[in-house]
């Protein structure tokens, strides 16, 4: 008998009940909220006089719709009335169930997937989810985390369990060394780009090899919170003993005998060495550049050195009508060297790109330059904690005296539900992970990236290869 | 939730490979406590231009659409971000069933707690299917007991889809009900682990 992959320890390690039909009870150990996604969950929870099973096993942010400046001045001062209703509902709703909330203002509060880690709330062999498809971001502990839609967030909260069928198992195994300016951010793009959006629809990826062992914990949450952009239902990485250090001292971690238990537990969550995978990829590190996208889907990938497609060279007819779609949406002609393009706005921050790593990255490129005088640039850390680090390595003083905007945390311009948004045609260079039309804006242009390179973006005025700024 | 049977209807053709939830349903519509009203925004950036006004040429604004139950679309559908607004706006615009080569997951499992019906088939035939709406004015027939679409010329397909979703959405079955039964194996599961992994299970 073969061994078992990470992921089928964890699923084991969590069924609760297995049907007739194929389903499986699952129990979650971690179920984190925001505001958007959660108040028809507890409107439903009211309509059938159901409880909340396990408010101690669920935490709360408010980060979708967040304005990034004034947080200190509460809700009460949040302009869109629309937008203020749903976090004052967020508000009640916690309250009334006694689940733990970082309200808006608190240094604690920032976007769920840099506060669920920060906290020490996401450890390894869990099963966690949220009302959010960049969940996939809490793999890097090596716990199985996915999106789940509102009706199952109300399953969740009601039952603490999740009715699943089991994915398979995928491995994309990265081995070798990076180059200089490539980092997670592009390891992710480059699978992506390797297996499109649909590519990972109904696996689980497992992402191992020397590359990925060399990641930071921050650029392993880069990588596996874009999984859900490969169309994967998770990305899973192997605990280690970076994984361990970071999570030492944690608010949330175990401590004392509990942590020495907890240690040999999740040291458990490997895979074994005679699993077998439904499917196997490698990537050599060293094929890896800076990459960008240059279209309106994820999987539009290019080096920052090349060129966009050539519309002529495609020979399928519908393939080729997408291209020239994207291109036109884009505002870019076919065959153009992508680091012709002239941009507009610099959105570093979000789910993918907003930890202290990226700041430190960004901040790195931005000391002693400025941002070009067409460019509007904005920084979000991803949380409050986040953005007191920052403040106390001098990094918003790098910013400023660069030209960038520091703001207060939040999803902010990765989707654009706050006042922070794109024109009509305005062309970004952004660290978030969706490029889809419309979602930075109505008619924006996004450009997904590195924080290094968006930074080197913002400096050169156009889209520009990190390693060529002099 | 409504239970999903059988279905006559007008089909439209969206005929757009990746179509993600973003543009099924824009953020600006996300700012909702409630699950209805969602139709307006449905496809609003397709729908209309900035001035709030509708474009003609795309067809879901095409009288020969208007009343479509059915909606078939290219591969990955739904792809994108897991907001549940995106079947919820579908299922309000007057749209139960959805046909498509491939779904991305999170909207594949969304549709099954709506009484969305997600049929997938294979890309030959979604583009015959395709072709057949293109016509306009033409009822599809489907019936998810036998797995069946009849196209407007007449020939039946069938479609391959989970038993166990099947019965959910025949039955229009609560699915938080069903797994309340289990409550007695969820606490034996919590108490097990308050044993074997008690930092995840003391309480505060």
């Amino acid at each position: 008998m073969s061994g078992k992959t990470l992921y089928d320890k964890i699923w084991d390690a969590h069924v609760v009940a297995n049907e007739a039909n194929g389903e499986t009870v699952l129990y979650i150990d971690l179920h984190l909220i925001h505001e958007v996604t959660s108040p028809q969950a507890f409107a439903g929870l009211r309509a059938h006089g159901r409880a909340v099973r396990r408010p101690d096993r669920t935490l709360a942010v408010a980060d979708h719709n967040v304005p990034t400046e004034g947080q200190a001045r509460g809700v009460g001062a949040v302009a869109d009335p629309e937008a203020r209703l749903q976090l004052e509902t967020l508000g009640r709703n916690v309250k009334a169930n006694g689940i733990e909330f970082f309200p808006m203002g608190d240094i604690r509060n920032g976007i769920v997937h840099v506060v669920g880690p920060e906290q020490g709330r996401t450890q390894p062999g869990m099963t966690i989810v949220c009302g959010d498809s960049h969940t996939s971001t809490h793999g890097a502990f090596g716990a199985l985390a996915h999106g789940i839609g509102t009706s199952e967030v109300e399953h969740v909260l009601a039952t603490q369990t999740l009715r699943q069928r089991k994915a398979k198992n995928l491995r994309v195994t990265v081995d070798g060394d990076l180059h200089a300016g490539v980092g997670a951010k592009d390891i992710a793009l480059a699978v992506i780009g390797r297996i499109g959006t649909a590519g990972g629809t109904g696996y689980v990826i497992e992402y191992a090899g020397s590359a990925i062992r060399g990641l930071s914990m921050e650029g392993r949450m880069t990588l596996c919170n874009l999984s859900i952009e490969g169309g994967a239902k998770a990305g899973l990485i192997a605990p280690d003993q970076k994984t361990f250090d970071y999570l030492l001292g944690k608010p949330a971690s175990p401590k004392g005998g509990a942590w020495e238990m907890a240690l040999s537990y999740w040291k458990t969550f490997v895979t074994d060495a005679d699993a077998a995978f439904d499917r196997e990829i490698e990537i050599r590190a060293a094929d890896i550049a800076p990459l960008v996208t240059w279209g309106t889907s994820p999987e539009d990938v290019v080096a920052v050195t090349g060129c966009v497609p050539d519309t002529a060279a495609i020979t399928d007819e519908v393939k080729r009508a997408q291209v020239q779609r994207a291109l036109d949406y884009m505002g870019l002609q076919s065959g153009q060297r992508i680091d012709e393009a002239r941009i507009d706005r610099v959105f570093i921050g979000s789910c993918t790109n907003s930890r202290i790593e990226d700041l430190r990255a960004a901040a790195e490129v931005a000391r002693g330059r400025k941002v070009a005088a067409h460019v509007q640039a904005m920084v979000v850390p991803g949380s409050g904690l986040v953005k007191e680090q920052a403040e106390a390595e001098g990094l918003d003083a790098i910013f400023v005296e660069a030209g960038f905007d520091w703001r207060e945390p939040g999803c902010s311009m990765c989707l654009a539900m706050n006042p922070d948004k794109l024109m009509p045609g305005e062309r970004c260079a952004s660290t978030s992970n969706r490029n889809f039309e419309g979602r930075q804006g109505r008619g924006g242009r996004t450009h997904l990236m590195s924080p290094a390179m968006a930074a080197a973006a913002a400096v050169a005025g156009r889209i520009v290869d990190v390693r060529s700024l002099a | 939730m409504t239970p999903f049977t059988t279905l006559d209807g007008k089909a439209v053709p969206v005929d757009m490979a990746n179509v993600d939830t973003d543009q099924i349903i824009p953020k600006q519509f996300l700012k909702t406590v409630e699950r209805e009203g969602l139709a307006k925004g449905l496809f609003y950036d397709l729908r209309f231009d900035e001035a709030g006004n509708s474009k003609p040429d795309f067809v879901l604004n095409q009288p020969k659409y208007q009343g479509a139950s059915v909606l078939i679309a290219g591969d990955n559908f739904g792809c994108g971000s897991s907001r549940e607004h995106a079947p919820w706006a579908l299922l309000d615009f007057g749209l139960r069933c959805v046909i498509a080569p491939s779904f991305a997951d999170i909207f594949y499992n969304n549709c099954f707690e709506n009484g969305l019906l997600p049929v997938t088939l294979p890309e030959p035939l979604v583009r015959k299917l395709m072709d057949e709406a293109k016509g306009g004015n033409h009822v599809f027939s489907i019936d998810l007991a036998a797995q069946t679409v009849m196209t407007p010329s007449g020939e039946t397909v069938r479609f391959e889809i989970d038993a166990g979703r099947k019965e959910k959405l025949l039955k229009g079955l609560d699915a938080i009900g069903e797994t309340l039964q289990h409550e007695g194996e969820i606490g034996t599961y919590e108490y097990k682990r308050s044993l074997s992994t008690p930092w995840l299970e003391a309480r505060a």
